[in-house]
């Protein structure tokens, strides 16, 4: 019974924390949308050719309200009642954007991406040239192959082992590790080899 | 029928008459004699009290009786029964009787303390609470994966020195120096060839440009491929074909694992970003699913139960649509018609909570600026006149053919790489063909930029500010008026865009057919909007030349008049991008729903509504499977497809197993069989199931127990329950069987025994059968004749059978 109350207490945990993060995340996203970049705000009024002005694109920090053709326009290119015909051709936008979301998220993601790629390449290269300095070679060899035929109670002692307890913390890491990359590779003959999912 | 009678020849029996016979138990003495209820009911059950009398005389010393009455009472359920192996298929049923059993047990108890109520209050919370969390991360990672992808996708061009974090678009936005005509360029924003060789113009710069374009394309489709093979094998294709039949009642562990989802995020960024012809709706889908599932492991209810896991997941699924297309309310309609299978209005009401938090998140992450959600948002709201259902109607033929081709070949190819050495070289195989679609793509300005940005543009209605090449329009107007535009002749820019669009078409829709499928994360909505958005456009264009230069045709005179704005070219690419995705998808009112979310013109329901149904007539008439039922099939997923009927007059006697010339059917008997037995029949056989006989003579019906559920108690018991030797008997009834005093103690498995099997007479029309399977979500049925026990129609029965009256190989349904 204290198991049952220790799971269900640590899966309230689990589940008050993550509705924390979010509620977290999503209010930091608003609090950098209030204490927005002064630069990231900005109106911008596109007016065609007129008689003998060219084109011209103009960018102004400057509030909705006041995001029209008189307020942004400066210097105005023409004068007195030709200012009138200027505004009507120009289209004025106004747009804002958050440059802080967009340089956290790139961060993050290109974190992620290398700490992934580095993950890689220790797996790949680094680990087998680990194993065999310190194992030999004979032990390489048994590791890979096995888990090929389900036996009828592989699975079950599967099942029955993850309810008993590991003392040891690297214990426990190893061992998670170790389940993991079977799992990867089981999904891998399915996927790769067999052609049996995803194909 | 013969091979009953044959075995009652052989035994001796008298046909009709069972009396005579001697045999251990009394049941057929019974079975003649009406109103032996009572008598049947005491060889099963013997009274409790009269048990306690007893006492000693029937079990193998006091000490042992009272171990296995301590067992009785606690009942405490073995870790691991009730849960189901890989690559099999779950129990509805089961599922949702154990469900109502739990709330019915919380409701019961909440009336009895403080801590019991606030318990069932947040019972009937946790959906609502999960619902939100799903919709919080998916609209999150959809951010995250829409503004990385920009980025990403701009960085095969260039670099922003005023902060590498900026892509082309947002590097040039605060730039004082954009000019009119070049709205493109900005000091900021440099180009590889002006950061190596110093300058931008020139045949070195493009070579050089070229070259750096190739090769971040390489680079990330090449990461791409190796995340997924190395970390998460399942993280490739598309999701939404194995997320179908996930639905549908089948369990692929790890298909919604965290990994999965970590790597899915990572390299559909670069994937998309690497220039391939692919989308990233259909992967999103299966992120959200992924939240979905992570998500489901934080609440008791949800994780132990994998019926209600599936209601969650057809929500997230809507969430997922939701966040792709800014469409909440067409994700929702996208989860009922292409990717759920039972989608009781609980769920609706979820999923649409789920799309609305979903939509909310992303909005408040705002990726685009101007708080718009997807990309091609359009803004016009012109008119559309009646004789342009004939355009529309041949805009939806076309989607038609083309999407009945498009599965065609793309099956095509996808079976050549699953059974022929193509298979072997993924990585080789994702190389080639980004380097073809890289070289082949830059020189075509439409090819080169992403295909989303292609779509906006050509869903865009040309402006008079507009600076792109399809709107060089010559205008001989004088006067502006408020902000429409008549149909102008076309200028150089546009003809020249004609061509190019021409030549993209063609590359798009032939390397489609190679990319869909490989082993990186690959959507195909884009594709197809992008193919029907060119062809669209440039019916569309046509049709306004058509239109200005013979005004005075009769079908143009009503309505087209010299100087008013006739023909909307954008409109017929939208068009054109509806009917290209049904017809490769089959969706109907998703599809609309979706498109008009995305354009916000109410004006437009009929046309697309016209091309959509036209498109899935004609992909109808040539082919009957949409991509993914395509996809399903191909792969062997055992799916029960809902939409069908089953039209034949075959009865259950000649789908089920044992078939004629087969050993007979591997049962149980109730009380007689050893523990040892019964680990040889596990052993020997490979079946999921085994129902449980009275006896061996009489073949009458007690239940149906799983081999996993066996397997795991047998195992249990033999290490925790003491004396559980081989010789010990396995009884499933309510007491133990009367045994002779000095043999091992006997093992209860009544727990694990299912007492309500589903059951048909031999008789009974396949029909009915596959309809049971259908509406119920069974796993197997059992057959019985007169009563006793003769067959067994598992779901694979049933489709090896369908597939077999359709002249399908029956032998590619896999997952045996």
């Amino acid at each position: 019974m204290a198991s049952l109350w220790r799971g269900g207490l640590l899966r309230l945990g689990s589940v008050l924390g993550l509705s924390g993060l979010a509620l977290s995340v999503l209010l930091l996203v608003q609090l950098t949308d209030a204490a927005k970049n002064f630069e990231d705000v900005r109106c911008k009024c596109i007016c065609p050719p007129y008689k003998e002005n060219p084109g011209h694109i103009y960018n102004k920090n400057i509030s909705q309200k006041d995001c029209d053709c008189l307020h942004v326009v400066e210097p105005m290119p023409v004068r007195g009642p030709d200012v009138e015909a200027y505004c009507l051709r120009c289209e004025c936008k106004y747009e804002e954007r958050s440059s802080v979301t967009i340089k956290v998220t790139i961060i993050i993601y290109l974190s992620i991406l290398g700490l992934l790629l580095l993950y890689m390449v220790y797996l790949t290269l680094v680990e087998p040239i680990l194993k065999r300095r310190l194992f030999g070679h004979s032990q390489l060899l048994q590791s890979d192959d096995d888990v090929g035929d389900h036996q009828p109670f592989a699975n079950a002692h599967d099942v029955l082992a993850r309810s008993r307890s590991r003392a040891n913390v690297l214990n426990k890491v190893e061992y998670a590790q170790q389940r993991w990359k079977l799992q990867v590779q089981e999904q891998r003959k399915s996927v790769f080899d067999r052609h049996v999912v995803l194909s | 029928m013969a091979m009953w009678q044959g075995a009652m020849d052989n035994r001796g029996f008298q046909q009709g008459s069972f009396s005579s016979f001697q045999s251990s138990s009394s049941d057929e003495d019974l079975m003649d004699i009406p109103g032996t209820a009572m008598d049947f009911s005491m060889r099963d059950d013997v009274p409790p009290l009269d048990r306690e009398m007893e006492g000693n005389k029937s079990y193998n010393g006091g000490g042992i009786s009272s171990s296995n009455r301590i067992m009785d009472f606690l009942e405490e359920p073995i870790p691991g029964v009730g849960t189901y192996d890989d690559f099999n298929t779950i129990d509805w049923v089961r599922e949702k009787s154990r469900d109502r059993d739990r709330h019915r047990e919380i409701t019961n108890k909440s009336k009895e303390s403080t801590w019991a109520l606030i318990h069932s209050v947040s019972d009937a919370f946790s959906g609502w609470l999960l619902m939100l969390l799903i919709g919080l991360f998916s609209g999150s990672l959809a951010g995250l994966i829409d503004i990385s992808a920009h980025w990403m996708t701009d960085l095969k061009e260039g670099i922003c020195t005023g902060g590498f974090w900026f892509n082309h678009e947002h590097c040039c936005w605060n730039s004082e120096h954009v000019t009119f005509e070049d709205r493109d360029k900005c000091p900021e924003w440099n180009s590889w060839s002006q950061l190596i060789i110093n300058t931008d113009q020139g045949a070195f710069a493009y070579i050089v440009n070229y070259f750096m374009y190739v090769l971040w394309a390489l680079l990330f489709a090449f990461l791409a491929v190796s995340l997924v093979k190395v970390f998460a094998p399942y993280a490739c294709g598309s999701g939404i074909p194995e997320i179908k039949t996930i639905l549908s009642g089948f369990i692929i562990r790890g298909y919604l694992g965290k990994w999965t989802l970590v790597i899915k995020t990572i390299t559909l960024v670069l994937a998309v970003s690497s220039g391939l012809s692919l989308g990233k709706e259909g992967p999103l889908v299966h992120v959200a699913c992924c939240c979905g599932n992570i998500l489901c492991h934080c609440f008791n209810k949800y994780r132990k139960n994998e019926a209600k896991r599936r209601e969650v997941l057809s929500a997230a699924a809507a969430a997922g649509v939701s966040v792709a297309f800014g469409a909440p309310i067409g994700g929702v309609l996208f989860s009922l018609e292409e990717v759920s299978y039972y989608f009781p209005l609980k769920t609706l009401w979820r999923s649409f909570f789920a799309a609305l938090v979903a939509a909310f998140t992303l909005r408040s992450i705002n990726p685009f600026g101007n708080s718009r959600l997807v990309l091609f948002y359009v803004e016009f709201h012109t008119p559309w006149h009646l004789f342009e259902l004939v355009p529309f109607i041949v805009l939806g033929i076309f989607g038609g053919l083309w999407g009945a081709l498009f599965i065609r070949t793309n099956i095509a190819w996808c079976r050549k790489r699953k059974t022929t050495q193509l298979g072997k070289y993924p990585v080789i195989e994702v190389l080639i063909v980004t380097a073809i679609t890289a070289i082949l793509a830059f020189p075509n300005e439409y090819t080169r930029m992403s295909t989303s940005e292609l779509i906006s543009e050509l869903f865009n209605d040309c402006g008079l500010l507009d600076s792109s090449k399809l709107c060089d329009y010559e205008n001989h107007f004088n006067t502006s008026k408020g902000g429409e535009l008549p149909d102008r002749p076309a200028g150089v820019g546009v003809y020249s865009a004609m061509w190019q669009l021409t030549l993209t078409l063609i590359l798009k829709i032939v390397i489609t057919i190679f990319t869909f499928g490989m082993k990186i994360p690959s959507g195909l909505f884009i594709p197809s909007m992008a193919v029907g958005a060119i062809a669209g456009r440039l019916l569309g264009v046509g049709m306004e030349q058509l239109a200005y230069y013979h005004h005075d045709w009769g079908i143009f005179n009503s309505w087209c008049s010299q100087g008013a704005d006739c023909i909307t070219p954008g409109l017929y690419a939208m068009v054109g991008a509806a009917a290209c995705l049904g017809g490769v998808t089959r969706m109907t009112v998703s599809l609309v729903v979706i498109m008009f979310e995305l354009t916000g013109g109410l004006e437009y329901i009929v046309p697309l509504m016209a091309a959509a149904m036209t498109s899935k007539w004609v992909a109808d008439a040539l082919g009957r499977e949409g991509i993914y039922d395509a996809h399903i099939r191909l792969n062997g997923y055992p799916f029960l497809e809902a939409k069908e009927e089953f039209a034949h007059k075959t009865l259950a006697m000649d789908v089920m197993k044992p078939r004629r010339n087969d050993p007979l059917l591997t049962v149980l008997t109730q009380d007689s069989m050893t523990v040892e037995d019964i680990e040889t029949i596990i052993s020997e056989t490979t079946y999921s199931g085994f129902p449980v006989v009275v006896s061996r003579e009489s073949q009458r019906l007690v239940g149906f127990v799983l081999r996993r559920d066996l397997i795991i108690s047998v195992e249990n018991a033999r290490k925790k329950q003491d004396g559980v030797v081989s010789t010990s008997i396995i009884y499933f009834t309510e007491h133990s069987p009367p045994m002779p005093p000095y043999t091992p103690p006997t093992l209860k498995l009544r727990n694990i025994l299912d007492l309500s099997p589903f059951t048909v007479t031999d008789l009974t029309p396949m029909e009915i059968v596959v309809d049971i399977f259908r509406k119920l979500g069974l796993r197997q049925c059992l057959v019985t004749h007169n009563g006793r026990l003769l067959g067994i129609i598992t779901k694979k029965d049933v489709l090896k059978h369908i597939a077999q009256m359709a002249n399908q190989d029956p032998d590619s349904i896999l997952f045996n």
